[in-house]
């Protein structure tokens, strides 16, 4: 390849697409990292502080794509305080400042400000895409910014964030010369939506493939929205509720039956159960079927939908549907690669729920051969159940079982589920995500070390006995990348006993374990290229440096390899040793 | 120092009576390590840290509950929450008087049943056969010789759709659909 001249070997990289294959390229030689470095277009940063944006800018001067990430993954769940970090605005300020050619942004969990949206509309002129999944800190005129100013916009997709939503205008803030979108997703703005704006919106983008609209939007307009845009692929079902008149139910009927190119359907924010049938004619050509918000639909008006979706790939589901649903799922979803059932009842109020069982785990993974990622809420398992799973499903990716009882044995026999998730990873030879739960002692970490040669993401609550159970974990899970702990009784001992490794993973999460500040002390002195968080939210508990004992217990640890130092922009109760 | 044990009986908080969901921002997760590899679940009530979405507050948690679990995002629990509090208020209803000019008789809505102004509006337009127009927020409403309005705690007669909505069913206490050159003082256009 050295005999080449530069623009061929360049032409030869364009075919090269992964952030890892990429960053093996730049490995071989100078030349190589030279030329790679100069013709990436798309940048992947998993951890926004493991790198800084001059550093960024200064290695990919061309680059169009950026993808940042904030929170560790836990700050879904509250573990995180708001104030953390994550703030994207430094990043945006510098691409500006720096003129590359930003096209598009992908964040997740990072704080967002008006004035980074505002900031981020004016600076980059051919800015088509915005995706902002569980982001928080900015409002509807953030988003009014970007329909104003980004001429070139052809996505806005906003996933699951805290928007403060202003009820303005913000969709009248998309010029009539805007034409260009192929995908809007405002599902989870709370507020009221100026249908009228929307309806022209959606009538002068021809393109448009994807729609998934909020709580706001009713059945009518949902009608008149479809009519006008029957090339729709993905739509989203905002407030489907109120049972509409005969009248607007024909109207919609005649617009979904348009719709031939829908593949995926989502929503269904609040449902009325008779206007489900309108959907019927298109649900064999659904490949993809969320419901997982829709808590109104009761089991068999979820079974007679479903079993008209022959073509499902994807199905994320409420436990509602009930074991004998996801038999009807198994029997009718051939296709199925990707299941998630989310528990209904999320605070444990109702003690009759007739959720979902291994019953349901079991016949699932009976039924579709392709299934190869699943997250499972549920109240019991057993370890039958689990190794019965291993053996009809060995083409797991990612496995995450939820047992919503902490420490919950398996419930005919009374043991811990050691066997059952040993199963899972020996059968499961290309395992790349777990997450366990019930009853857990050391030995089920001592098979996934064994058997885990993949895992890359392990999340682990109230499980083990000692340290040797995290232990088993780092030393023989040679590709882990994330590790996420909490309520387990993990300690110095084996937070230390192999201290260069961390540098070899993006971080480690631990949360109510046994480490204490002295161990975390120890990891951090000799550490340079790590940062090693101590979040601690209980004032009580701040006490000054000469004061403190070593041996406290550490509340949140949370540590991560980097290049750039300690942050500068982290709260009081973040303490970076 | 007895006289003080009792002092909770008098505090003035926020929160229904007989709850104990209050400041529990300071309270730590209590946990222990015994050899059964046991954590004792905390009493922490779930913390709010999102308190925006909720409005308000129903019965308390039956079992304790441990911070961040189950693991189920923040934005999804507040969401199924929602719809679990909008099901336990059913009976309750907030019913109001509305009158339309040159009506022989009035009705009474259930403003808990709307969601926001769009669904009301929808309501009123089928119950009273008419049309409201389009809502700007500088303007008021055009198109329309009928414009919505409210009576507010106060006694000012408002138009609808000014306030955030959870404010407006706070302080609305009856609707009246105003006609014609009435209708004008509050900046309607035909």
């Amino acid at each position: 390849m050295n005999y080449f001249p530069d623009e061929v070997i360049e032409h030869v990289f364009d075919f090269v697409v992964s952030h890892k294959d990429r960053n093996s390229i730049s490995l071989v030689c100078k030349s190589w990292y030279k030329i790679e470095r100069c013709s990436r277009k798309e940048v992947f940063i998993g951890n926004c502080y493991a790198i800084n944006p001059e550093r960024l800018i200064g290695r990919f001067p061309c680059l169009k794509s950026l993808t940042l990430k904030g929170k560790p993954h836990f700050a879904d769940f509250n573990l995180v305080p708001h104030e953390w970090g994550g703030f994207v605005l430094p990043w945006i300020e510098a691409l500006a400042r720096s003129r590359v050619g930003l096209e598009e942004l992908r964040l997740k969990r990072m704080v967002v400000t008006d004035e980074s949206l505002e900031l981020l509309s004016r600076s980059f002129a051919n800015f088509k895409s915005l995706v902002l999944v569980s982001c928080e800190g900015f409002t509807t005129d953030g988003l009014a910014s970007i329909a104003a100013n980004c001429r070139q916009l052809r996505e806005l997709d906003l996933q699951e964030n805290e928007i403060d939503d202003h009820r303005g205008q913000w969709l009248n803030c998309f010029p009539d010369s805007c034409t260009t979108l192929t995908s809007l997703n405002f599902a989870c703005l709370k507020g009221e939506t100026n249908v009228a704006a929307l309806e022209r919106l959606v009538a002068r983008s021809p393109n448009l493939k994807s729609l998934k609209l909020n709580r706001a939007v009713p059945l009518d307009a949902l009608a008149r929205l479809m009519s006008c845009a029957p090339q729709l692929v993905d739509l989203g079902v905002g407030s489907y509720e109120n049972e509409p008149d005969p009248e607007s139910f024909a109207k919609l009927m005649t617009a979904i039956e348009k719709c031939i190119s829908l593949r995926s359907l989502s929503g269904f924010l609040e449902v009325a159960p008779l206007c489900l049938p309108a959907f019927y004619p298109i649900c064999q050509n659904l490949i993809s079927l969320n419901l997982s918000y829709a808590a109104e639909i009761q089991g068999n008006h979820l079974i007679k939908l479903i079993q008209l979706c022959k073509r499902l790939q994807r199905l994320w589901i409420l436990d509602s549907i009930g074991d004998k649903g996801l038999v009807v799922v198994a029997d009718t979803c051939k296709e199925l690669q990707e299941l998630r059932v989310f528990p209904s009842d999320v605070h444990g109020e109702e003690d009759n729920n007739a959720a979902v069982t291994e019953v349901g785990l079991v016949a699932i993974s009976a039924g579709c051969p392709k299934l190869h990622s699943i997250l499972y809420f549920c109240k019991q398992m057993t370890n039958a159940a689990l190794i019965a799973v291993a053996k009809n499903c060995p083409n797991f990716i990612r496995f995450r079982l939820c047992i919503l009882e902490p420490h919950k044995p398996d419930h005919i026999t009374s043991q811990s589920l050691d066997e059952g998730f040993g199963a899972i990873v020996q059968a499961c030879k290309g395992l790349r995500r777990l997450s366990v739960s019930g009853l857990l002692t050391d030995q089920v970490f001592l098979y996934i070390g064994m058997y885990a040669e993949q895992l890359e993401m392990l999340s682990i609550a109230f499980a083990g006995d000692t340290d040797k159970g995290m232990l088993y974990v780092l030393n023989g899970c040679k590709k882990m990348r994330k590790l996420e702990i909490r309520d387990s009784p993990f300690g110095n001992a084996a937070l230390l006993a192999d201290v260069g490794r961390y540098e070899t993973m993006r971080s480690l999460w631990m949360s109510s374990c046994e480490v204490t500040l002295g161990g975390c002390k120890r990891l951090a002195q000799n550490s340079p290229r790590l940062n090693v968080e101590i979040i601690n939210e209980n004032e009580n508990n701040r006490m000054e440096q000469n004061e403190e004992d070593e041996r406290e217990k550490v509340d949140k640890l949370y540590l991560y390899r980097t290049v750039v130092g300690t942050r500068k922009d982290a709260p009081p109760y973040v303490r970076i040793l | 120092m007895d006289e003080f044990v009792n002092l909770k009986e008098t505090e003035l908080r926020l929160g229904l009576p007989g709850t104990d969901n209050v400041c529990e921002g300071k309270e730590s997760i209590i946990s222990c390590c015994n050899n059964n590899n046991k954590r004792a679940l905390s009493s922490d009530n779930e913390k709010e840290i999102e308190s925006s979405s909720r409005k308000t507050e129903t019965s308390p948690p039956r079992k304790a509950q441990i911070v961040g679990w189950p693991p189920v995002r923040s934005y999804r629990k507040n969401n199924i929450q929602t719809k679990k509090n909008e099901s336990e208020h059913e009976g309750q209803g907030i019913y109001v008087k509305v009158s339309m000019d040159g009506a022989p008789y009035l009705r009474k809505i259930d403003l808990s049943c709307y969601k926001g102004y769009s669904e009301l509006l929808k309501a009123l337009e089928l119950m009273f056969k008419f049309s409201v127009g389009e809502y700007f927020e500088r303007d008021g409403y055009k198109g329309s010789e009928f414009v919505p309005t409210y009576e507010d705690k106060d006694g000012d007669w408002m138009l609808i759709g000014d306030v955030p909505w959870e404010m407006f069913i706070c302080t609305c206490k009856r609707l009246r659909i105003m006609k014609g050159s009435e209708a004008k003082g509050l900046g309607c256009g035909v």
